[in-house]
């Protein structure tokens, strides 16, 4: 403590270097901030298609996943998550990770999906694991939701790389009344 | 128009919404600021979507023009 204000005291002005010189941003772009609740296909598509977007212009983007968003985020390997049974029961009548989405309409069994997938590769739209690696390349916050990763008995290493601290509403609502511009999908 | 150099391309044909941008966003990180680098799209939402991403980015839209179903973006990095 005593040798930094000794050091500080030395040489004047410690006030930002870049702060002067820099011009002045005429209008600061919001940031960002998307919760992500549902785990459904083409909810998660469109946050995935928004994410990575707003990263790419420049915007600071943060996702809040939360509920069963969450399950979106755990890894595509994993078959059964949870401690107790109804935990485990719940990921295996809905199975996790990015890759395994159902439609919340039109489902079929799995074939509205099938389509959906069979269709986006005809015509070049990226899939939501493609957008979500993007995302994560351009610096997008995933930020977990602590209540309901207890409530599903998920550990972080069920969850995929690069993931955010996990919070809570709190810090959500903090954001969407300071700096950013909020989603819910 | 003076001729420019053309640093990199980025080639988005046949991509949809929205990964000429996202493409292009991480390209131009890859060069120096004042470096112009030029992207080739086919999706025709791209001509709306590129005029809004260089106004939100401040990067600058040098030149825009289409050539047979293919757009062509020559942009300039902030």
């Amino acid at each position: 403590m005593t040798t930094a204000t000794m050091e500080r005291s030395g040489d004047a002005p410690v006030a930002a270097p870049e702060a002067a010189s820099a011009p002045a941003p005429e209008v600061k772009p919001k940031d960002v901030l998307i919760i992500d609740y549902s785990g459904d296909l083409e909810k998660v598509w469109a946050t995935m298609i928004l994410a990575s977007t707003s990263a790419a212009m420049g915007v600071k983007t943060r996702v809040f996943v939360t509920f069963w968003g969450l399950q979106v985020f755990v890894k595509d390997q994993r078959r059964v998550t949870g401690e107790n049974w109804m935990q485990k029961m719940l990921s295996v009548m809905q199975r996790p990770g990015i890759s395994h989405r159902k439609l919340s309409k039109m489902n079929f069994l799995g074939m509205g999906p099938w389509m959906m997938r069979k269709l986006a590769k005809q015509y070049n739209v990226a899939s939501p694991k493609e957008l979500l690696e993007a995302a994560q390349l351009m610096g997008v916050e995933f930020i977990p939701c602590q209540m309901t990763m207890d409530m599903f008995g998920l550990k972080p290493e069920d969850m995929i790389e690069g993931m955010g601290e996990p919070a809570g509403a709190a810090t959500v609502i903090g954001m969407m009344t300071e700096d950013s511009v909020p989603l819910f999908i | 128009m003076a001729l420019v150099e053309i640093t990199q391309t980025v080639d988005a044909k046949g991509l949809s919404c929205p990964m000429p941008i996202v493409k292009t966003a991480q390209a131009i990180k890859t060069v120096e600021s004042g470096a112009v680098i030029e992207v080739l799209a086919t999706d025709p939402g791209s001509v709306k979507d590129f005029a809004a991403w260089t106004r939100s980015t401040g990067n600058e839209l040098v030149e825009q023009t289409s050539d047979g179903g293919v757009f062509r973006f020559v942009i300039r990095r902030k």
